[in-house]
C-alpha cells in the first residue's frame, strides 16, 4: 500500500479549469500525473451518474473543477455541479464510504497555480484514504481464488 | 334547566362561577386525584379533569372524574377528539353520565407531536364544533351521531375552550358564535394576561350578542416564577403573554415571585369581573392547587353559593 | 401528483443481499417529476449498489428499466422479456407500481425502493407538499380552495384550534395554519361570511373508512 498511486479523475471545465491546467502547462508547474483530465464544456454537464460511473471504473478519487462561483459561462453550471457533487456524497456516506473521495473545487481560467496545488493537495488526501473501496473486494476474490 | 350541573346552577342563579383542574396522574394510585380535589373542593363550583393534556397518556378524565364525583363533588370531563373517534366518545359520553357525571368540555385536544407518544396516529375523527353538537344532539335531541334514537339520553352541560388570543384574532368571535351555534353552553378561555386583548374579543362577543348564549368563564393562571412566564411567552402554542407581566414578576425578588404571581391573578380577576359577559372564572394552577383557595378567597368569590 | 423518497441505502442493500440477479424498475410519472425513481435514480442507485457489491467482492447483475408508468399493467407487461432472468425485482416506483408488478408476476420477489409519502404539489424547484388526502369529498368548495384535511395537522373542518401561532400551525412555525389560509383567502374573496356555516361530522367512508376503495367506470370497463 505504500507504493500506492491513486487514479484520480478531474472534470474540468473548458472556460476555466481547463484552460488553468494548460496554463499550469505552458508555464512548466508540474501536477500529479495521478490526475486524468476530462474536458467538459460547462461543468454543469457532469452528472452524478459520471461521478459515480468513474468511482465504479475504480478511480481512487473523483473532482469537479469549475468556475469560480457567479463566473459560470453559462450562468449556473457550476452550482448545479456543486448540488450533483454533494449529492454522490451523500450516496458514497449511505455506502459508508468516504465522501472526501468527491469534490467541487472553483478556480478561475488564469489559476495555474491554484490548478496545479489543488490536483497536489487532492491526490494527498485520496493517498491518505487508501485506495477505492472495491479493491477490497478484489483483494477477497483472489483470497479466495 | 338542562341538566343536574352544578355549574349550570351557579351560572343560572347569576353568581359569577369558580371552576379550576385537576390533572390525572400517570398511574393508577386514586389517592392523588382525592387529594388534589379536596384541596379545591370548596372553593369552586366544578372541577375539570383533564384528558391526557399536552398529550401524555395518564390516568382517563373520565376515570378521575368518577373518583371525583363518588368524593360527592362535580367533576367537569374534559374530553379530546384526539384520541377516541365520534363511537368512543359518544359511548363515554354515555359512560360518564351513567356514573352521574353531568358536565363536560370538548376539545380538540393538543398534537401529539407535543407529547410523550409523538408517534401515535391522531384520531381526528371529528373536531371540537362537531363535538358539542354530538353531545346536544344526544342530551336534546336523543340521537346518535348514526341517527338512532337513543334511550335515556345523557344530560351533560356542555363546555368548551376559546382562545381569544390565537390568531387571526379577527376570527375568534366568530369561532365562539360556531361553538354557540353548535350548542355550547359555556365557555372556559385561555388563561388571559393580556387584558386589553380580552376586552377587545368580549367587546366583540357582546356586540354578537354572544355573551346572552353562552358563560363564559375567564381564565386564569397564577405565574410561580418569571421563568415560568417566559417560558409560557415562548414556548407555549397561542399564549399571550405581554412584556409587562414578566417585567413585574422580573422586578421581584425570586421568592417574592411566586406572591407577586398570585397577585397578578387577583388583580385581573378584579378587573375581568367587571367585563360584562365575563359570568365566572376558569383558575389552572398549573400542580399548584394548594394556592387556588387562596386565590379564590382573595379575589372575594368565597364561600361559594349553595345551589 | 404522487410524491416518494428513495429508502435509506443500507435498507435496500438488506433487501438485496440474498440476490444477485436485480430487475431494477423505474417509472416514468410521479416519481420522475419528484426525483425519486426515474431513469436517472435508477442509474444512480444502479451504480450504488455496484460499488456496494465491489467492495464486498461480490458481482450483482441489474437490468435497469424504467417504464412509462408502473401502476398500469399494460406497461408492466414489458417486463415479461426479463423478469424470468431476475432473483429479484427493486422497484423505484410508488407503492402502487410494485404492487401492480408483484400482482403480475406471482414468483416474483419485489421489493420497494422508494418511500411513498403524499399527494402534494410542487412549492419551488425541489420542494413538495402534502395537499390532499384522497377523502373522497372534496371539501375545497367551501374552504376556499385550501384543504383543512390535509393541511390542518388536526383535519379539523370548522376553524382553527387554540394552538395557531403567529399565523402558524401549533406543531412547528415552519407549517402554515390552514385555518389562518383559509381566512384570509375567505376574506380576500369577500366571502369571510361562509366561514360561519357549521361544517357537519365528516362521512369518512369516500375517504377509506368503508375499506379499499375502487372506482369502477361502466362506459370505460369493458
Ligand atoms: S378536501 Fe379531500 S379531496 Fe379535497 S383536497 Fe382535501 S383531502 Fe383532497
Ligand atoms: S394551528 Fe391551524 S393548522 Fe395547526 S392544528 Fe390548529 S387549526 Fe390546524
Amino acid at each position: 500500500m505504500e507504493n500506492y498511486e491513486p487514479e484520480i479523475v478531474a472534470f474540468c471545465c473548458h472556460y476555466c479549469a481547463y484552460t488553468a491546467a494548460d496554463m499550469a502547462g505552458s508555464k512548466r508547474i508540474s501536477y500529479p500525473a495521478n490526475v486524468k483530465i476530462i474536458r467538459v464544456p460547462c461543468t454543469g454537464k457532469v452528472d452524478a451518474i459520471h461521478i459515480m460511473k468513474a468511482l465504479e471504473k475504480g478511480a481512487d478519487g473523483v473532482y469537479v473543477a469549475g468556475c469560480l462561483e457567479g463566473d459560470c459561462h453559462f450562468k449556473t453550471g457550476n452550482a448545479r455541479a456543486r448540488l450533483r457533487v454533494a449529492r454522490v456524497q451523500k450516496i458514497l456516506e449511505d455506502l459508508g464510504w468516504e465522501k472526501e473521495r468527491v469534490a467541487m473545487i472553483n478556480m478561475s481560467a488564469g489559476m495555474g497555480e491554484r490548478f496545479a496545488k489543488t490536483a497536489f493537495e487532492f491526490t494527498e488526501k485520496i493517498k491518505s484514504l487508501g485506495p477505492n473501496p472495491i479493491s477490497q473486494g478484489k483483494i477477497e476474490v483472489q483470497a479466495v481464488s | 334547566m338542562k341538566t343536574e350541573s352544578r355549574l349550570e346552577k351557579v351560572l343560572a342563579s347569576g353568581a359569577m362561577a369558580v371552576t379550576s383542574e385537576v390533572g390525572p396522574p400517570r398511574g393508577v394510585d386514586p389517592e392523588i386525584v382525592r387529594k388534589k380535589a379536596n384541596m379545591i373542593k370548596d372553593h369552586v363550583d366544578g372541577i375539570n379533569v383533564t384528558d391526557n393534556q399536552t398529550a401524555m397518556v395518564r390516568m382517563s378524565s373520565m376515570a378521575a372524574g368518577i373518583i371525583i364525583k363518588q368524593m360527592g363533588l362535580d367533576p367537569i370531563i374534559q374530553m379530546v377528539t384526539r384520541d377516541r373517534n365520534r363511537l368512543a366518545m359518544q359511548s363515554e359520553v354515555i359512560g360518564a353520565a351513567a356514573f352521574g357525571i353531568d358536565t363536560m368540555l370538548c376539545l380538540s385536544g393538543d398534537h401529539p407531536k407535543f407529547g410523550d407518544h409523538p408517534m401515535a396516529k391522531a384520531v381526528y375523527d371529528i373536531d371540537s364544533v362537531q363535538l358539542i353538537k354530538a353531545v346536544k344532539d344526544m342530551r336534546d335531541e336523543g340521537k346518535f351521531q348514526g341517527g338512532a334514537d337513543m334511550k335515556a339520553p345523557p344530560k351533560m352541560f356542555i363546555g368548551a375552550a376559546a382562545n381569544p388570543f390565537a390568531d387571526p384574532f379577527e376570527l375568534r368571535v366568530m369561532r365562539l358564535a360556531k361553538k354557540v351555534k353548535a350548542g355550547v353552553d359555556f365557555v372556559q378561555t385561555q388563561c388571559i394576561f393580556n387584558l386589553e386583548k380580552f376586552e377587545e374579543w368580549m367587546k366583540g362577543v357582546e356586540d354578537r350578542g354572544l355573551d346572552k348564549q353562552v358563560h363564559v368563564l375567564a381564565g386564569i393562571t397564577p405565574m410561580k416564577s418569571v421563568g415560568m412566564a417566559r417560558y409560557m411567552k415562548n414556548r407555549v402554542p397561542g399564549m399571550d403573554v405581554p412584556d409587562e407581566v414578566i417585567k413585574r414578576l422580573a422586578g421581584v425578588s425570586k421568592e417574592q415571585q411566586p406572591e407577586e404571581g398570585i397577585k397578578i391573578a387577583v388583580e385581573s380577576m378584579e378587573r375581568l369581573k367587571e367585563i360584562k359577559g365575563v359570568h365566572g372564572f376558569h383558575i389552572m394552577a398549573i400542580e399548584w392547587e394548594e394556592r387556588v383557595a387562596e386565590i379564590v378567597e382573595k379575589a372575594g368569590m368565597y364561600p361559594r353559593p349553595q345551589v | 401528483m404522487i410524491t416518494a423518497e428513495q429508502k435509506p441505502m443500507q435498507e435496500i442493500i438488506q433487501y438485496l443481499a440474498p440476490y444477485s440477479k436485480i430487475l431494477l424498475v423505474g417509472c416514468n410519472e410521479c416519481v420522475t417529476v419528484c426525483a425519486a425513481g426515474g431513469r436517472k435514480e435508477v442509474g444512480l442507485l444502479a451504480s450504488a449498489l455496484h460499488l456496494n457489491s465491489l467492495k464486498q467482492g461480490k458481482t450483482i447483475d441489474i437490468k435497469e428499466i424504467t417504464l412509462e408508468r408502473q401502476c398500469d399493467p399494460e406497461y408492466v407487461e414489458e417486463l415479461t422479456s426479463y423478469i424470468d432472468a431476475a432473483d429479484a425485482v427493486l422497484s423505484m416506483s410508488c407503492g402502487c407500481g410494485v404492487q401492480t408488478i408483484a400482482t403480475r408476476f406471482k414468483q416474483a420477489h419485489v421489493y420497494p425502493a422508494v418511500n411513498t409519502k403524499f399527494m402534494g404539489a410542487s412549492l419551488s424547484q425541489g420542494v413538495w407538499a402534502e395537499r390532499c388526502q384522497g377523502c373522497g369529498d372534496c371539501m375545497l368548495g367551501i374552504t376556499a380552495g385550501i384543504c383543512p384535511v390535509s393541511r390542518c395537522s388536526k383535519s379539523l373542518l370548522n376553524g382553527p384550534c387554540g394552538g395557531t401561532s403567529n399565523g402558524q400551525c401549533e406543531i412547528g412555525p415552519e407549517t402554515d395554519c390552514a385555518w389562518r389560509l383559509i381566512w384570509e383567502r375567505l376574506k380576500e374573496l369577500g366571502i369571510e361570511g361562509r366561514y360561519e356555516a357549521l361544517v357537519d361530522a365528516k362521512d369518512w367512508r369516500p375517504a377509506g373508512g368503508a375499506g379499499p376503495r375502487k372506482i369502477i367506470r361502466e362506459d370505460l370497463a369493458l
